[in-house]
């Protein structure tokens, strides 16, 4: 019997276009991919992440293949076609798994390199697998890893330095159109933890005010609360348009909320003072011809990206730095799995010396009749002792790295030379 | 002396164009200093030559080819100087100086000959009308000059590809104030212009306006500007709108300069 293998399949913003990722998001929450999941048989262990930017499952399994085919079918197929799941959709198996999870626990593989988001993203999203008890033995132990791991490059690396995140992006930008943003006007549309992050940002940078429309009223008037701003309802977004200067949209909406019809007719009433649109929220809130009207700049994720790609020197120095560590947990990770195959065949091992040597033991004590509970103890121990020297160098054999002879090949020796695998050993009673 | 000047500051003005410009491509902050530090000593060296030749001609040196086009780079560095001193804008240096320099090179290729004035443009309305009207085209220079960096920066922020001017200009807010400042000084300096050379004309010609091709180039050019200005502060045009319309205005301010003086004769030419 072989170690399950670890999967990973995904799609992120590298590999795949917005307008697919859109189709691909888990907007109704984990709870109900990850059961539909537990259904499939292939699976031992799984765990769902989804964010905007790229939407992963991992999980191990015996059959890679099959269990490939059936995840994919179950979670993407409806959404996109066979070809497109060909093509958008990343495979990693063991070790390669491993280090993308890493590189995605530490902020390496997203859009903005460096950002912290990810980390409580991914927290969260293990939090779900464990609540709905579909997370085990391997799985617990990987994650963990990658949450101490993310924590090792935070701060042995510069790479969350630049406080980079796609609010800092978007910071950048409105001060490429605003010049400051001193007396500015802020409308968060959605009141997302996204969509929070930037306000804070912005009312750092000095904006006057922030407004925030929200679906739940409640929610808009506790974070408008917060910023000293004005809560305002979701119908009245296009009369807000008037008055404020930079929009950010991250409803869970499914269709556009905003057209270029809507914005048009604001821009006369605005005597054509620019109007900068961001939109992340994954389906998109707003409609991409908004940024042809003169004066109005619209920015989805993907586009904030370039801006971040432009302070990307400094940062990348970093970056090598941190795959350094993470090819280090890597190989650590990989050895601890290695000798996670090795241990049943040692279990076994061992519990057939035992068997051996008790049997023996019982042989001889049967003879003697007098022997008192020191003296039964005493050999009780010495059991135990030879069971470990007669273990010591198949153990050693296993443990030790051998560049020659690899670790399944000397699981396999050790199995055929103590006849591990031979009916006549299970019922051995020699 | 002034020929010697004049050759000096072309010079130092080409010093501070390699400046500004290498500062542009490296983003060191010493070399802008330095940049600004040569421009202003060429300026310097410039408003010396105006004078000296002021002294030799006996008259405002704003009559033949050459004198008008030193005069106008000197007005453009005076009110890219004026403007730098009260806003800071990015960059700019880097655009200006080079088109300083390219004045001054065509001055430098055109006669420098010292000719007599001719009795109609003995007047004190002389320096009035050319002084301001060079003036005007300066700040309309600037403006031009705003409204061509607005359309690269603009450009690249709306098409989402971030090139060499993304970092390098200053941002759209700034550059539309500097075009909006240009054009609020430069158009009533041109419209006072206009009118100066208008009474200068009843003086000398008799009439106050007589359709002599630079008067209706000139007129034009008033227009276009009238409508940027117009526009400006009824419907709230900016940015784009309002930087094509201040380029194009520009072009006429040159044809009105030049095209008028070489293509289509009138009276109203240089001393030559």
């Amino acid at each position: 019997m072989s170690r399950d293998a670890i999967v990973l399949l995904g799609v992120n913003h590298k590999t795949t276009p917005l307008a697919v990722r859109e189709k691909l998001a888990l907007s109704a929450g984990y709870e109900e991919p990850l059961r539909a999941l537990g259904q499939l048989a292939e699976l031992r262990e799984y765990y769902l992440l989804s964010t905007c930017n790229r939407v992963e499952v991992l999980f191990t399994c015996q059959d890679v293949e099959e269990a490939q085919r059936r995840v994919l079918e179950l979670l993407f197929g409806r959404a996109i076609t066979a070809s497109e799941l060909e093509q958008y959709v990343y495979r990693h198996v063991n070790a390669d798994a491993v280090e993308h999870l890493f590189l995605v626990a530490s902020s390496l593989d997203s859009m903005i390199v460096g950002e912290a988001q990810i980390l409580g993203q991914l927290k969260e999203a293990y939090r779900h697998a464990t609540k709905a008890g579909c997370s085990g033995f391997i799985l617990n132990k990987l994650l963990h890893k990658s949450f101490s791991v993310a924590k090792r490059v935070r701060t042995e690396t510069m790479i969350g330095a630049n406080a980079v995140s796609i609010s800092y992006a978007a910071v950048e930008l409105a001060r490429k159109i605003f010049g400051s943003l001193a007396g500015k006007k802020v409308m968060l549309v959605g009141a997302g933890e996204m969509a929070e992050l930037a306000a804070e940002h912005l009312v750092r940078q000095g904006v006057a005010e922030v407004v925030v429309a929200n679906r739940t009223l409640q929610r808009a008037v506790n974070l408008a609360r917060g910023y000293n701003g004005r809560a305002v309802a979701l119908a009245e977004v296009r009369d807000q348009l008037r008055q404020v200067d930079i929009i950010i949209s991250s409803t869970g909406a499914p269709d556009l909320i905003l057209r270029k019809e809507d914005v048009r007719p604001v821009m006369r009433d605005r005597r054509n003072r620019p109007l900068f649109f961001i939109d992340i929220a994954v389906p998109r809130d707003l409609d991409p011809a908004i940024n042809e009207l003169d004066n109005v700049f619209l920015y989805d994720i993907d586009d904030l990206h370039n801006v971040v790609e432009m302070n990307k020197s400094e940062r990348d120095r970093e970056a090598v730095k941190a795959q350094r560590i993470i090819a280090e947990e890597k190989l650590k990770f990989c050895g601890w799995l290695a000798n996670m195959e090795s241990t049943p065949t040692i279990v076994q091992l061992r519990a057939m010396i035992e068997r051996q040597v008790r049997a023996e033991v019982e042989k001889t004590m049967g003879r003697f009749e007098t022997l008192d509970e020191r003296q039964r103890q005493g050999l009780e121990k010495m059991a135990a002792a030879i069971t470990g020297k007669i273990m010591f160098p198949a153990l050693r054999y296993l443990k030790t790295d051998n560049h020659c002879v690899s670790l399944p090949e000397r699981i396999k020796t050790i199995r055929e030379l103590y006849l591990l695998d031979s009916a006549a050993n299970e019922q051995e009673d020699l | 002396m002034s020929f010697l000047l004049f050759q000096t500051s072309v010079v130092v003005y080409l010093l501070a164009t390699a400046a500004y410009l290498v500062f542009f491509l490296t983003q060191k902050n010493t070399l802008r200093q330095t940049g600004r530090a040569i421009f202003l000593v060429a300026f310097a060296l410039h408003a010396a030559n105006l004078v000296t030749r002021a002294v030799e001609t006996g008259h405002t040196p704003i009559t033949s080819h050459h004198e008008t086009i030193s005069f106008f780079a000197w007005t453009l560095g005076c009110c890219y100087l004026s403007f730098r001193w009260r806003y800071a804008v990015k960059s700019l240096g880097a655009f200006v100086s080079p088109l300083v320099f390219a004045l001054m090179l065509i001055a430098a290729f055109s006669s420098r000959g010292m000719m007599p004035l001719p009795p109609a443009l003995q007047s004190w309305w002389l320096p009035v009308h050319a002084v301001i009207t060079l003036f005007a085209n300066g700040f309309l220079a600037l403006s031009c000059i705003g409204s061509i960096m607005y359309l690269l920066q603009e450009r690249e922020i709306k098409q989402k590809r971030f090139g060499l001017f993304y970092t390098r200009l200053p941002s759209l807010e700034t550059l539309d104030k500097l075009n909006h400042h240009c054009l609020s000084l430069g158009f009533p300096l041109f419209t006072l212009g206009l009118i100066t050379g208008s009474l200068w004309a009843k003086q000398a010609w008799g009439a106050y306006w007589q359709w002599d091709p630079k008067e209706t180039w000139s007129l034009i050019t008033w227009f276009l500007y009238a409508a940027a200005v117009h526009q400006r502060f009824t419907v709230g045009w900016r940015g784009r709108r309002v930087a094509i319309l201040s380029i194009v205005a520009f072009l006429s301010v040159l044809f009105t300069l030049w095209g008028v003086s070489f293509l289509l004769k009138g009276i109203h030419a240089y001393v030559s």
